[in-house]
């Protein structure tokens, strides 16, 4: 389980991933949407299943967020 | 069905009280479940104990209700498990809700063979009166009631401490104590010994609750149900119809107001429904993690809740108690009969403030899940929920309370590394405690395990008798799986220990595994003895010490 989260491009048709990322949320309210979000991580997160790259993944998210 | 009725211990004045100087070996401030088990075991072991505790009855209300195998391992090689089990209930199996669903149900599926149960739950008055009753017959045990530690000074070669009572004050001088006093001990306290950790902002209403309900006595766990919006809610069953009752409340809750009975029983009715039930007791809490930096202070060593405290999920207070004294005794017992030298209690602390840590985080993570800090944990917490029902990876998320495991205390210190040609198959490893398996006795009767092993260092050999040990050393007692000695009916001794002729396991008198060998020299188990007993032996010339 060595990690080394990949950030090239790996999505087919990158548009069309985002806009069903934002259709996914679509008539959602801002809970729902918090929740739906919840939901995908935990979902990736297991799917990924590779706890360094999951690390590397958050790491990478909070970024510029805090100090 | 009988229920508990409150002993009522009387005040005996001891000797000291009409001026006779007194000194014992070991005293224990606290007839908790930690101390009580502390001082049955150094008593089984002859030891001379003094017990103190300042009330004049068991615990009241019933606090902790969940014992552990592991904890009912060490009751039973204290002889008072039997009794215990037949009074407690027997559990394995739980259902999680989720608002108005059940999201899973979980069955602890142990494998067989073991003398003791997964799990009992039984009201901690219980486990206290048994004990106090095997130590009332415990020739070497001095149980004093209504008797309070209100002085504690300790020098280099003892502890001088005074003691309160009814009649008067009089001193007593001990070159060991074990402070098993609970939360708020006065030992620690008098030592000035800082207690920190994390206090999770929430309260909890805990109650026990008398109804005859055929609810299966499985535990019940909800996270927001429709009877207790916004909170979570506990429901498990104890002994002569009780019923132990936990309701989360919230920071803002006041726990003056939560007690009474107008604001109890309507909640207690929503959840319950129609069955009559009658309070017995409810008490309002909240919880913390915290723990002592070293529980070894001198000569004063700290079992229990006065070492340590935790969230209540997963049962880990009042079960890790019971294994500090386990770990303890046995090492007292030693360096009291001069056999070991002092630094054996070393590792007291060395064993066991990793496995408090382990049982800190458990209840910690639990803790939070149940109670989520913030907007965002919530939102996390009721995504794994609504996940659970149809999502597998997600009911393992799913965090009502890790329940109390064993400690493995690893292959450091008194534990011996395992010779990797030794080639060990399975998940045992030195440190860990020993499993139980049916055995049969040479008249054909069946038994167990466990009940051959502990109280002495053992050698548990598989086919051959072990090899005879060095003038001197240390007394093992040998127990061999064989026909004609301890038979291995279904092969579970065997399979646990991936035992086969010539297998030799070093099992220390609180039954962890201390060193385990294929093909066992005599040099091999002697030194692995004396690693195990901290060093020592003090009687004939030490011989050489592993590197
Ligand atoms: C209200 C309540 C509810 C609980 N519910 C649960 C639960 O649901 N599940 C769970 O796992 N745990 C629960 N616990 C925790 C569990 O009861 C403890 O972990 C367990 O009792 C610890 O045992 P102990 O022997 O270390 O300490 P204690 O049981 O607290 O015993 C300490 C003893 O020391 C005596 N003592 C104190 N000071 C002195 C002194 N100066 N001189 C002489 N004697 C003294 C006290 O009278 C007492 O008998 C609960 C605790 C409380 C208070």
């Amino acid at each position: 389980m060595a990690g080394t989260l990949r950030t090239d491009l790996r999505l087919h048709d990158p548009d069309a991933f985002y806009q069903s990322l934002i259709d996914a949320h679509r008539g959602l309210t801002d809970d729902q949407s918090q929740q739906l979000n919840a939901r995908l991580i935990l979902l990736l997160a297991n799917h990924v299943g590779d706890r360094e790259i999951l690390a590397e993944a958050m790491a990478a998210a909070r970024d510029g967020l805090a100090d | 069905m009988s229920e508990f009725a409150y002993p009522k211990f009387t005040f005996q004045p001891p000797p000291e009280l009409s001026g006779k100087g007194g000194h014992v070996p070991v005293v224990v401030v606290g007839a908790g479940p930690s101390g009580l088990t502390a001082a049955l075991d150094l008593g089984k072991r002859g030891i001379p104990v003094v017990v103190l505790d300042d009330d004049d009855t068991v615990g009241v209300g019933s606090r902790a209700i969940c014992w552990s195998q592991r904890s009912l391992d060490i009751f039973d090689r204290l002889g008072v498990a039997d009794g215990l089990v037949d009074k407690g209930v027997t559990w394995q199996s739980g259902r999680v809700f989720f608002r108005d669903d059940e999201v899973y149900d979980f069955d602890l599926q142990r494998e067989g063979g073991q003398k003791m149960p997964a799990f009992i739950n039984l009201q901690q008055y219980y486990v206290e009166a048994a004990l106090v009753e095997a130590l009332q017959s415990c020739d070497s045990v001095d149980l004093r009631f209504l008797s309070s530690l209100t002085n504690l000074r300790q020098t280099p070669d003892g502890v001088d401490l005074t003691i309160t009572t009814p009649e008067g004050e009089y001193a007593l001088r001990a070159d060991y104590v074990i402070a098993a006093d609970g939360a708020n001990s006065f030992c620690r306290r008098s030592l000035g010994l800082a207690f920190d950790g994390k206090v999770f902002e929430d309260r909890f209403l805990i109650a026990d609750v008398k109804m005859r309900a055929d609810f299966p006595s499985e535990r019940r766990f909800w996270f927001d149900p429709p009877f207790h919006r916004g909170g979570s809610a506990l429901l498990h069953k104890q002994a002569d119809d009780f019923w132990r009752i936990d309701l989360q409340l919230g920071w803002q809750a006041d726990p003056e107001e939560e007690r009474k009975p107008e604001r109890v029983v309507p909640r207690l009715k929503a959840m319950l429904g129609d069955v009559p039930f009658e309070v017995q007791w409810v008490s309002v809490y909240t919880f913390q993690c915290r723990r002592l930096e070293r529980f070894r202070q001198g000569r004063v060593f700290f079992v229990g809740d006065s070492a340590h405290q935790m969230a209540p999920f997963g049962a880990r207070g009042g079960n890790g108690g019971l294994h500090d004294a386990d770990n303890l005794a046995w090492k007292l017992a030693l360096v009291v009969q001069g056999i070991a030298d002092d630094t054996l209690l070393d590792s007291y602390d060395l064993e066991r403030l990793p496995a408090t840590d382990a049982d800190i985080l458990h209840s910690t993570r639990s803790t939070e899940f149940i109670t989520p800090e913030g907007s965002v944990s919530a939102q996390f917490r009721d995504a794994v929920l609504a996940l659970a029902e149809r999502h597998g990876f997600a009911r393992e998320l799913v965090n009502s309370g890790r329940l109390s495991t064993p400690y493995w205390y690893g292959s450091q210190g008194l534990n011996s590394v395992d010779d990797p040609s030794d080639d060990f198959k399975g998940s045992l490893v030195p440190g860990a405690p020993c499993p139980d398996a049916p055995i049969t006795n040479p008249d054909g009767s069946r038994g167990w395990l466990l009940n051959h092993l502990g109280t002495d260092f053992s050698l548990l050999c598989f086919g051959a008798a072990p090899t005879s040990l060095p003038a001197g050393s240390l007394p093992v007692r040998p127990v061999v799986i064989r026909t004609d000695e301890l038979g291995d009916p279904d092969g579970l001794v065997s399979a646990r220990y991936d035992g086969y002729p010539g297998t030799t396991y070093l099992v220390r008198p609180d039954q962890h595994i201390a060193a385990r060998f294929r093909y066992a020299q005599a040099t091999d188990i002697q030194q692995a003895l004396e690693r195990a007993a901290g060093g020592l032996v003090k009687s004939p010339a030490p011989t050489a010490r592993e590197a």
